[in-house]
């Protein structure tokens, strides 16, 4: 049967390169782990089961081609149009618009078994043909079969399917098309159908998990043909920009050190110091009981650098944003006010509510998008509940990162019990560059709370036992001449 | 292109109007168009039309009638569509497909 569409299809293809090309998914993470993307020019089996992300990952490889100068045609077996657009939409991708300047096609090809009669031979040159010309109208680079799987259910004919599959897809290869193929988990194998058979350059599994109620959502490479890659699990989040796969860095100790200083927001504080406050992009950590004004003084931190001018975050995993900003106007200050600004983002999640990595992952995300010189984590010690280890590395990731962008990170950490002792998770600690300890006077003692600088890396500062108190103009050093009767007014 | 398979008449309302996807002038298609030209002739004559649709020639029109494979004969005319895809050569299958079996038993009762 005379197929005089393929061979046009070969001529201007260039040859083959000698080490691998790749093509950039524009996923976070994913790009940095393969080294570059998708290998090009070949098809590449995206897997998993439902809800797992497939779509979301071949929509946004395309997307990202598409805006980029690299065309694309996305192939619905499953969704109509209209869903694939909608879902696009909530992503931010404005395809209609992608669309009428012909960087990228859709095609719906839907089989319906039931009306559909089978006798005698048949190939699949219309779904050729249907491909062929999609490609054509938008010169496409890229194509997404999302999941072609479907088509074993509208047909009967098994080995027939078979081998239009394996043509298709050296077809595809033959014209230099990069593909992604999604394919849903079978019970014993990657795809229900077997597909892995067919895709042999790169395969990509997806997995969506709930272990002790938080969901993880994890990305393996489960093949790379030509390439390194790394074998281990990589979590993934899926948000309102799409999907990002950790690490979005590698771990590195190669952070720009500027000798620049970032005042504390507290004079007394800074003091202490030698007057200047902590290195900027370095990590404090206030450590202390309940009630020992860890958040206050975090707090404070963060209302001095808006009061700079510069963008703060302030991830609060104990408070709404409501309750927080309420809180810290009976101790002085007008959070809300950098919130109105622009100045101040309030992040509030709870722990327990996503795993570590999500979490991390949401970070990123909110430091990317904000830039900010000052980021809060209030507090560090909700986390700790989850294995040791992991809070222990999500934190070294974290600073890794804040780091790495000369952020100024301040953690505070609750101590169980009444602040007593000093059982400070030490391997948290040791990633700190400043450690500050914050306690309750022991009862019958006078003064309120003390605080104590246990360490600070590369500069002088003071040793001394620092007592303060709360106000409602926030917090008040205690000097020797100056009581807390004779702030309060009032005789013990 | 079309394909008169009877004489022109006005569009009478039990007229069937079949289309016949084919991709090229391969031996399978002829061979489709032969099978369904003899079916036709046999059980609908004087009220049918086939249309043949080259997609090579026009390969947007497979997208209408949700074509993949080839030959794809589609009943458009009486309604519901059908969907008939190989070369046709069963016949049985063929007027199963078509709904014609019932058809013809229902004609010839009425006789």
């Amino acid at each position: 049967m005379p197929r005089p569409r393929r061979k046009t299809a070969r001529t201007s293809k260039s040859p083959r390169p000698t080490s691998l090309a790749k093509v950039a998914t524009g996923i976070d993470g994913f790009d940095e782990l393969t080294g570059g993307g998708l290998p090009q020019g070949r098809p590449t089996l995206v897997c998993g089961g439902p809800g797992c992300g497939k779509t979301l990952f071949a929509l946004q490889f395309l997307v990202h081609g598409a805006t980029r100068g690299e065309s694309g045609v996305f192939v619905t077996f499953e969704e109509t149009e209209e869903d694939l657009l909608k879902n696009a939409a909530s992503l931010g991708y404005d395809v209609p618009a992608l669309i009428a300047r012909k960087r990228l096609a859709l095609e719906y090809i839907r089989v319906e078994r039931s009306e559909i009669e089978e006798t005698g031979e048949y190939d699949l040159e219309a779904l050729f043909i249907r491909l062929d010309h999609a490609l054509r109208t938008v010169r496409a680079r890229r194509i997404v079969l999302d999941t072609i799987e479907s088509l074993f259910a509208g047909l009967s004919n098994d080995g027939i399917l078979r081998a239009e599959l394996r043509r298709l897809f050296a077809w595809l290869k033959d014209r230099g098309i990069t593909a992604v193929i999604t394919g849903e988990r079978g019970i014993n194998t990657l795809t229900r159908q077997g597909l892995e058979e067919y895709v042999s350059d790169c395969v990509i599994f997806l997995d969506h998990r709930v272990t002790d109620q938080i969901s993880t959502r994890r990305l393996r490479v489960v093949k790379y043909r030509g390439s390194s890659h790394g074998t281990n699990e990589y979590p993934f989040l899926i948000d309102r920009r799409g999907i990002a796969v950790l690490p979005v860095t590698s771990l590195q100790l190669m952070h720009r050190t500027t000798s620049a200083r970032v005042p504390t927001g507290l004079d007394w504080l800074d003091d202490m110091f030698g007057g200047q406050g902590y290195f900027r992009g370095s990590s404090v950590l206030f450590s202390g009981g309940a009630g020992t004004a860890k958040t206050t003084l975090a707090a404070y931190f963060l209302d001095a650098a808006c009061r700079r001018g510069e963008r703060a975050i302030c991830f609060q995993f104990e408070e709404s944003p409501p309750q927080y900003a309420r809180n810290m106007r009976s101790v002085g200050l007008k959070l809300d006010h950098w919130v109105r600004k622009g100045l101040l983002r309030i992040h509030a999640a709870r722990p327990t509510l996503y795993g570590l990595e999500f979490h991390l992952a949401t970070m990123h995300r909110e430091v990317d998008e904000a830039a900010p010189s000052v980021v809060v984590v209030d507090p560090l010690s909700s986390f700790i509940g989850a294995s040791f280890d992991e809070v222990n590395s999500m934190v070294m990731r974290l600073i890794d990162y804040l780091k790495g962008k000369n952020i100024t990170a301040l953690f505070t950490h609750l101590i169980p019990g009444s602040g007593g002792s000093q059982e400070v998770e030490v391997g948290v600690s040791s990633l700190i560059d400043t450690w500050i300890l914050l306690r309750n006077s022991p009862p019958g003692e006078h003064g309120g709370r003390h605080l104590s600088i246990l360490k600070s890396r590369g500069m002088s500062h003071s040793s001394d036992r620092r007592a303060f108190e709360l106000t409602d103009k926030g917090p008040v050093p205690l000097s020797p001449g100056r009581t807390l009767q004779a702030i309060r007014g009032v005789r013990a | 292109m079309k394909t008169p398979g009877a004489p022109r008449k006005k569009s009478r309302s039990d007229e069937w109007i079949l289309r016949l996807y084919v991709a090229g002038q391969s031996a399978r298609s002829q061979a489709a168009l032969k099978n369904l030209e003899a079916i036709c002739e046999e059980h609908l004559a004087g009220r049918y039309r086939i249309e043949v649709i080259d997609l090579l020639k026009q390969p947007q029109l497979a997208r209408g009638d949700q074509i993949v494979a080839v030959p794809t004969l589609v009943r458009h005319l009486p309604p519901p569509m059908k969907k008939i895809i190989g070369d046709l050569s069963n016949a049985d299958r063929v007027l199963v497909g078509l709904d014609l079996r019932q058809r013809r038993r229902r004609a010839g009762a009425l006789s």
